[in-house]
């Protein structure tokens, strides 16, 4: 302790030096360029930089396994199994007709084989289904350092360990505190959400700019995250619709509506559909009003797919407006599991990732046609967005995340079954 | 005695235990051994991702969350295939012993170790999955009733009594030889001899 005394005041000074720099650092590159809306290449160059290093990872966890004669676990986004895209009708025919002996016209009504059709659709389905998996983190086929996101820890070598390490060490004691300060600064709208997205090192390219949602009309993009709010309010002025949250995010929510005409509303209001779109009318008709943004899909996602959209914002008449956004998911994993973990912990997680890389393309706007209804219309903007974005289209519900599926699917698939035995049933009873 | 192939025969760090469930000699009779090393890994994510209660078994409610098997008419029947007599929760072990029943018959398979046991997926034995399917009471009988319970299930509302009625006294009495108007085991496999069985009732992994 008494040794330390001389030292002392050196390390003192030091201290203030580097804060001093350190502040004039993030005025001069973080604050500045988001009032005036300019970018340095600083980002560009660290995404390229990133990019190199996670190839080089890669590689030295697969020679790494090659030593020591292993496989690497490689997770496969296209599914594991070899699933057979024909129909219920042609797969039960095929059945029938490789074990009957009898004349192709000559159908039988009911057949013992005819189970093995169920039972193995059953059994993919419990191997590997296209719902479930659409709730949960997507699965990445190269190491992207976040040990979060891998399964192969044990072919790390020395090496690897380091820079893990280093990275971890950057990530928390830099780049988190860094973003700390700027998520808690109180700036106008448009210039808060434009220090966001460079406080969580957003690297965003927007396609189609033209295309931008204008007043009276209705915005409507795949939802993975909150963040996709803050990727578009930096790029535009929108009212928000959405649930009214507790926590953190009621704060936010709340904090918003005193700037802003928003539109939120509680959950037992979000049931009654009529109240909702009398709202949403409103607020449409009103020319000079913001144009709306909306996630009709209601749930978060995880970027691979986009799910059933409801079509209560498609019932309106307004333009809408088509947004599709895809995120890079080498770089953090954007999507939010909110039956997983809590808003905190996915912000913190946000702040330690790499960077938030992503795409937004803005579509052509759409109405709907005359001869379509809600449904339909809501049906063919969703597989605008999922063909701009690269996304799978499902007809799946995203509520199935949370609630059982409807036993109508079931009585499809009876019924449907239910003609190939009962069809024939009178040419049995004639010969 | 059990020879598993090289490629899959891991060393001790690695192994064959899977959230601390080996996968024994027992599992080598089954021909569980010869199910590559990294497809039983992708079974086993599988396997804890649909475990949401994270206690290293499933329960019929971790099952039936799976959206597409939920619509399967015979849904709830295939999950009971899992559970063994009178148990509620089926660990990683079961789990995999039923998928079994499930992988294609190779042909180097065929001719290997005549006189051992039979491996899970054989051809009788995936037959014998089948029957299970339809013989709730396993009494290796499928009775009058039983062939209508399934029949009621695959159907729903659309057909009536009657004719479902008939359409199972017409299959049993096709099937049936020794005149019990039930139809064993025996007279099952016997109606689907033609039936490409190896095909039909096996799932192929991509990689």
């Amino acid at each position: 302790m008494f040794l330390l005394l001389p030292f002392d005041s050196l390390i003192v000074n030091l201290l203030g030096i580097s804060l001093t720099v350190l502040f004039t650092l993030l005025l001069v590159f973080i604050i500045v360029p988001a009032i005036f809306g300019v970018s340095f290449g600083i980002r560009k160059l660290y995404m390229k930089t990133l990019l190199k290093i996670f190839a080089w990872a890669t590689l030295r966890m697969e020679r790494g396994a090659k030593e020591k004669n292993h496989q690497l676990y490689k997770p496969y986004t296209n599914g594991i199994i070899a699933k057979d895209p024909t129909s219920l009708e042609e797969e039960i025919k095929e059945i029938r007709r490789s074990g009957s002996s009898k004349a192709l016209d000559n159908t039988p009504e009911f057949e013992l084989s005819d189970i093995f059709y169920f039972c193995r659709k059953g059994m993919e389905t419990i191997m590997d289904d296209e719902v479930t998996k659409r709730f949960s983190a997507e699965e990445l086929e190269s190491w992207n350092l976040l040990s979060r996101t891998n399964y192969n820890f044990q072919y790390i070598s020395l090496r690897l360990t380091v820079l893990w390490g280093l990275g971890v060490l950057i990530r928390y004691c830099f780049l988190l505190p860094l973003r700390f300060k700027e998520f808690l600064s109180k700036h106008v709208h448009l210039m808060c959400y434009r220090i966001c997205v460079r406080a969580l090192t957003a690297i965003i390219t927007y396609h189609d700019r033209e295309n931008r949602p204008r007043n009276g009309g209705i915005c409507v993009a795949n939802h993975t995250s909150p963040i996709d709010v803050i990727i578009l309010a930096s790029d535009g002025y929108y009212a928000m619709v959405g649930q009214v949250h507790g926590g953190l995010m009621g704060v936010i929510q709340r904090a918003m509506v005193k700037a802003c005409p928003h539109v939120w509303f509680e959950r037992s209001e979000v049931k009654d559909r009529h109240l909702v779109a009398k709202r949403l009318t409103e607020h449409v008709q009103d020319k000079s009003k913001l144009p709306i943004l909306i996630f009709p899909e209601g749930t978060c996602i995880n970027n691979t797919s986009v799910m059933m959209f409801k079509k209560g914002s498609f019932e309106i008449g307004a333009t809408v407006y088509p947004v599709a956004i895809k995120y890079d998911p080498q770089f953090g994993d954007a999507f939010w599991n909110s039956s997983k973990y809590g808003m905190v912990t996915y912000l913190l997680r946000m702040m330690t990732s790499w960077a938030i890389v992503c795409s937004v393309w803005y579509l052509p706007p759409m109405t709907r046609e005359t001869d379509e209804d809600a449904v339909q219309f809501a049906n063919r903007v969703k597989s605008a967005i999922a063909r701009q974005g690269g996304l799978v289209d499902l007809l799946w519900d995203g509520g199935l995340k949370r609630e059982k599926v409807k036993d109508t699917f079931k009585e499809e698939q009876q019924k449907l079954y239910s003609k190939m035995i009962v069809g024939n049933h009178e040419d049995r009873s004639r010969s | 005695m059990c020879h598993p192939p090289p490629a899959v025969r891991e060393d001790e760090s690695v192994g064959w235990s899977w959230g601390g469930q080996e996968l024994g000699p027992d599992e080598c009779m089954n021909g569980l051994d010869l199910v590559s090393h990294s497809q039983i890994t992708r079974l086993y994510s599988r396997f804890t991702s649909l475990d949401k209660g994270e206690n290293g078994t499933l329960s019929r409610e971790d099952f039936q969350r799976i959206p597409e098997l939920a619509i399967n008419p015979l849904g709830d029947r295939i999950i009971n295939a899992f559970f063994p007599e009178g148990e509620d929760q089926v660990n990683f072990r079961g789990f995999m012993r039923t998928l079994a029943h499930f992988r294609p018959i190779e042909d180097n398979e065929k001719s290997k170790d005549v006189n051992g046991p039979e491996p899970l997926n054989s051809r009788s034995n995936k037959l014998h999955f089948a029957f299970r399917l339809y013989d709730l009471d396993k009494d290796d009988k499928i009775s009058r009733d039983e062939l209508l319970q399934v029949l009621r299930m695959m159907v729903g509302v659309n057909i009536s009594d009657e004719q479902l009625g008939s359409i199972a006294d017409r299959t049993i009495q096709e099937a049936d030889q020794d005149g019990d108007s039930a139809i064993s085991f025996t007279e099952f496999v016997k109606v689907l001899e033609k039936v490409d069985v190896e095909q039909k009732m096996s799932i192929r992994f991509l990689h």
